[in-house]
This record gives C-alpha cells, sequence and structure tokens, in this order.
C-alpha cells in the first residue's frame, strides 16, 4: 500500500490514481426489522492506477458498493478507504459515471462539464473545460444542450464533465451499458487509452464479461444478492486485447461458469 | 452534371411563377366578404334609431381594400404570419355583416342589450379616456398581485418540496385553505387592508401563491434524485444544489402554476373590482350596466380579452425564454 500512494504521487500528470480499500464490507437496505441485505462481507484492494471490474448478476449490488465508495452513502459495517484514509463522504477526487449521462438539461454541454469547477469556485476553469472537451472529441459541441446529442456524445460529455476535475479514482457503473454496440467499442478504447494516459485507478460495474476482459487488469465475479465475491480473476493479458485470443475466451469461461451458467452457454 | 441541371430548374421556376398569376383565395374571399359587410352597414337603411355608421363602413372598407392588396401578395413569404389568419378575417367580416343586420338594420336582437356594431365601435371614439383609465387601474393592481403571490408561492413551494419540516408545517395551509376561493376573502381583507386596492392585490396574491406553491413544490420532489448524487461528488454545496438543479428542474412545473394562478387572479381582480372598487376594468362593467349603456360594456369586455390574452401571451414568451433548454416546451 505504501508503495501504491508513492506511485501515485510521483506518477506524472495532473491525474495520478489513488489505492482503494474495501474491508469486510456490509450493508442493507431498509430498517433494521426488515432489512435487505446487498453486501455481505466484501473486502478488496485496488492498487493506484488499476482496473478493477465488478462483474455479477443485475440487481445484485454491485452499485450500491460503487456509491459507497463515492462515499455517496457509509456502509453499515466495514471500512473503506481511499489511500488508506477512510472515506466518510463524497469527494471530487472519487467520481461515479453512470449508465444514462445525467446532464443537466438546462446547460449547456461545456457548462455542465464546468459544473464541478463551478462548484468549488475555481476561476479560470475554461482551458480546463476546452481540454476535457477535446479529449472526449466533444469540442466542436461545446455550445450545444444535451437533447441535441446523441446517446454515445451524451456519454462522452458525462465522462468529460468527471475528467476536468482530474479525479484519482474513477467509478464507473455500466457507462456503456445503454450505448450501441459500436459505439460500445469505441468509448471503451477510448477509455483504456484514457486510463493508461493519466493512470487514474478505474473500478468498472459492469455484467458484460467481455468488457470486464477488455479493459480490466482484475475481474472480480460476484454472486447474487447479497453479493459476495465468488471469483477472483487475475487478467494480466497485454494490450490490446482481443476477443479470440484462447487465454481471453478460457478467462470469459471460467466466469461464466462462476456465474452459473452451463458448459453451452460459456463457449 | 446533378448541380447544373437543379441550377437550371432554379432560374426558371420564379419565372413561372410571375408569368402565371395565381390569386391568394383567402384573400378573394376576404376582400368580397368585408365589400358585402361595408354595403350592409352603408347602403341599407337602419331599423329605427342608431349611432351613424359611417366609421364602422370606413373601416370596413379599409379592411376590404387591404384584403384585396394581399390577393396579389398573398403568396409572398413574409407575409407568411397574416396570411396563416386569413381566412380568419374572412369569417369575421361574415360575423359583423349578420350581427350588423339582426342589430341596426332589422332589430331582431332587443336595445338595450344587444346593440349594433357601430354603437360598440363608437365607445372607443367616446369613451377610450375612461377606458384607458381603467385600464391602467387594473393592471396597478394584478401586476403587483401577481409578482407578489409568484415570488411567495414560489419560495414556499421550494421550502415545502425540499425540507420535511416545511412540508410537515405547510401541508394542513395548503390543504385546508387552498381550496377556499381567495374571492372569499374579500370580506376579510376589506377590513384588513387600508383600501380596497391593497386588498385586491393581497386577494391576488393569494390566487397566484396557492396553486405556484403547490406547483413548485410537487416538482421539488420529481427531480431525479441521481441528479443530486452527481451534484454532491462534483462538490456542490447544498445552496450550490438548490440554485443549480433543484430550481431549473422545477421551473417548468413552476410555470404551469403561474399559469394556473393567472387565470385566477383575473377572476379575482374583476369581481372585486365589480364588488367594491371605484376604478378598473370591473368596476366599468359594474358602471356600463348600470347606465344601461350595453355598448360601453361589450367594448370594455373586448379591451379585457385583448389585455388578458396579451397578459397571457407575455407569460409564455418569459416560459419560453426561461426553458429553452426544454425540447418538451410547448407553445400556446
Amino acid at each position: 500500500m505504501v508503495t501504491a500512494s508513492v506511485a501515485s504521487a510521483t506518477s506524472a500528470g495532473g491525474l495520478a490514481g489513488a489505492s482503494v480499500q474495501v474491508r469486510a464490507v456490509s450493508h442493507a437496505f431498509g430498517d433494521a426489522g426488515q432489512a435487505l441485505p446487498v453486501l455481505d462481507d466484501v473486502t478488496f484492494d485496488v492498487p493506484a492506477g488499476e482496473t478493477v471490474a465488478l462483474l455479477g448478476p443485475s440487481g445484485c449490488g454491485k452499485s450500491t458498493l460503487l456509491r459507497l465508495i463515492a462515499g455517496l452513502s457509509a456502509p453499515q459495517a466495514g471500512r473503506i478507504g481511499v489511500d488508506q484514509v477512510r472515506v466518510v463522504g463524497p469527494d471530487p477526487s472519487r467520481l461515479l459515471v453512470f449508465q444514462d449521462p445525467l446532464l443537466l438539461p438546462w446547460r449547456t454541454v461545456e457548462a455542465n462539464v464546468a459544473y464541478g469547477l463551478e462548484a468549488r469556485k475555481i476561476g479560470d476553469g475554461q482551458e480546463r473545460v476546452r481540454q476535457a472537451l477535446r479529449m472526449v472529441g466533444l469540442a466542436a459541441f461545446a455550445a450545444a444542450y444535451p437533447h441535441e446529442l446523441s446517446g454515445g456524445m451524451a456519454q462522452r460529455a458525462a465522462f468529460a464533465r468527471v475528467l476536468v476535475n482530474h479525479p484519482r479514482v474513477l467509478l464507473l457503473d455500466e457507462p456503456f451499458g445503454k450505448l450501441d454496440s459500436l459505439t460500445r467499442m469505441t468509448m471503451q478504447e477510448e477509455l483504456l487509452a484514457l486510463a493508461r494516459r493519466h493512470a487514474f485507478t478505474t473500478i468498472l460495474v459492469t455484467h458484460d464479461v467481455e468488457e470486464a476482459l477488455l479493459l480490466a487488469t482484475r475481474v472480480l465475479v460476484f454472486s447474487p444478492r447479497p453479493a459476495r465475491i465468488i471469483l477472483d480473476v487475475d487478467n494480466g493479458l497485454p494490450f490490446p486485447r482481443l476477443r479470440d485470443d484462447p487465454a481471453f475466451i478460457a478467462r470469459r469461461r471460467e466466469i461464466l461458469i462462476a456465474l452459473g451458467h452451463g458448459e453451452e452457454f460459456a463457449r | 452534371m446533378s448541380d447544373v441541371a437543379g441550377s437550371a430548374v432554379g432560374a426558371v421556376a420564379p419565372v413561372a411563377v410571375h408569368s402565371v398569376f395565381r390569386p391568394w383565395w383567402p384573400g378573394v374571399a376576404s376582400t368580397a366578404v368585408w365589400a358585402v359587410a361595408a354595403a350592409v352597414t352603408g347602403l341599407l337603411p337602419d331599423h329605427g334609431r342608431a349611432p351613424a355608421g359611417q366609421p364602422l363602413v370606413e373601416c370596413e372598407v379599409v379592411i376590404a381594400i387591404l384584403s384585396a392588396l394581399s390577393v396579389l401578395i398573398g403568396q409572398a413569404g413574409w407575409f407568411a404570419p397574416l396570411a396563416y389568419h386569413g381566412r380568419r378575417i374572412a369569417v369575421l367580416g361574415g360575423a359583423v355583416a349578420v350581427w350588423e343586420i339582426v342589430t341596426a338594420k332589422t332589430g331582431w336582437l332587443p336595445l338595450p342589450f344587444f346593440p349594433s356594431p357601430q354603437a360598440v365601435l363608437d365607445v372607443y371614439r367616446v369613451d377610450s379616456g375612461r377606458l384607458a383609465q381603467s385600464v391602467f387601474s387594473s393592471l396597478l393592481i394584478l401586476v403587483p398581485g401577481f409578482l407578489l403571490g409568484a415570488v411567495t408561492g414560489f419560495l414556499a413551494g421550494l421550502a415545502m418540496g425540499w425540507s420535511p419540516e416545511a412540508r410537515y408545517w405547510g401541508n394542513p395551509v395548503i390543504r385546508l385553505l387552498g381550496p377556499l376561493p381567495p374571492i372569499a376573502w374579500l370580506p376579510v381583507a376589506l377590513f384588513v387592508f387600508p383600501t380596497i386596492s391593497t386588498a385586491s392585490i393581497f386577494l391576488i396574491a393569494l390566487a397566484t401563491a396557492f396553486p405556484v406553491a403547490v406547483l413548485t413544490a410537487s416538482g421539488v420532489t420529481l427531480v431525479d434524485s441521481r441528479l443530486y448524487d452527481v451534484g454532491r461528488t462534483l462538490g456542490a454545496s447544498e445552496g450550490f444544489l438548490i440554485r443549480t438543479i433543484v430550481i431549473p428542474a422545477t421551473l417548468p412545473h413552476v410555470f404551469v402554476g403561474l399559469f394556473m394562478g393567472l387565470g385566477a387572479s383575473f377572476i379575482v381582480l374583476i369581481v372585486a373590482e365589480m364588488l367594491g372598487a371605484k376604478a378598473g376594468l370591473g368596476w366599468y362593467l359594474q358602471w356600463a350596466q348600470g347606465w344601461a349603456a350595453y355598448a360601453n360594456l361589450y367594448a370594455a369586455l373586448a379591451v379585457m380579452s385583448v389585455l388578458f390574452s396579451g397578459v397571457t401571451m407575455a407569460l409564455f414568451a418569459v416560459r419560453r425564454r426561461a426553458l429553452r433548454w426544454n425540447r418538451e416546451t410547448v407553445e400556446w
């Protein structure tokens, strides 16, 4: 852990990843009387700059775990830390991208991207906003309103809104789930390039096995609710990763079997 | 190749338009109808005593001449906004002619309740000063009352939507007092407030505040809570969230409340003026009825309709500006 935080402090550029510690986290919804357990004793570490995918059936509690790491709610048991410092609330160094872009429809793309800088009263953010828009290829749409964008463009704007704040941990909640498959592939590649260039730590929630294997250095497979880690796959495949690489196929099969799908579907 | 062909067609087309004259049919109809109306007014003998028909004839002739001109220019692009109303203007001419026949020319509809069109037109010549005074006086009550109610209702609704404590105390007030027609408070307002004007302003504020508060509060609760997650993670304080997310997201609902409040305000304004005031359009209606001056009454109703419609359109214009980000904004 010590080495990880030293590495993040010394990595080049404004963005530097932070390590994330999830320790014995359990969480439930509802009252004590009628509690619905969603997370059951989840423990893992993400070293700085790595990409970890949280994979599991929908509704298993992965998104809840992401909200806890973001600091939007506190876990009922266990502890979450970033660079060994306990998470007590939301912070612009840990930012979420959701399945829906959730842009503010009354703000232009540019003003949406500037939102975090404005909220924290960071002056002369204009150049940072322009840079973030260039990063996601939306420079020409700075003055457009969200309803004028396609789904993929809106999601790019959501990424720009996060990246402009130089986050150290990127929390992605099925960020490509609602995109068409071609746009999804393009954006997956762009995310890989960004993550490798800026070395931020990424925690990616997905239920797409291929997406997890394409993007992550490690894949944590969760059980249905209440979510427990049932498989921990070290995914050290070299980039660029190919879907028809035998090693890729073998890992996909291993994960699908862990998720309860029979041999015939795991091919 | 196709470009050349296209430009050749483009060059020929305007010539074709100029060479073959196509009359604009609504203009033709309007010319004919208004000419008939002028003939009915000017040439047929009056039944009994009626004000001079000359000014009405002049108006009808002017409209007929303008309609005749529109036959030539009706197709022009810049004329389109007016051309849209072409058939309506033609039918209006027919309505005036029928009105003229059943009142001034035959007396089928009894006086003094059904004055002729020239009698109503005459009111604007004779009594325009008093009408203008009445409009001014009404606006002096309507505008401050509406603005006061809009601001109060918006702030109350925002508080009720955002804070459970404000909702706890606000809900019974809204539930119990909301259904009361604002004008029912008039007797109370008359002894609480020093003048009928301030009492009326208070009642209009009340009529506006209730719907605005209810719609604003429900609008706040309808905001997608995930937007708050976005704002909070990006570093927004509570005040910043309210300013940048709650208020803009609620604005479409606020405008619905404002339109409801405006309608209620018109009712309160006219009733309050009829019951107690010495000025304003409501008072004018009452005064005209007292003198059996029914032409004045209809003239004032027409002014009222134009005024209230104008105020409503002004509110829609404000809404269109404020909600230009909203694709679903409907036109009125």
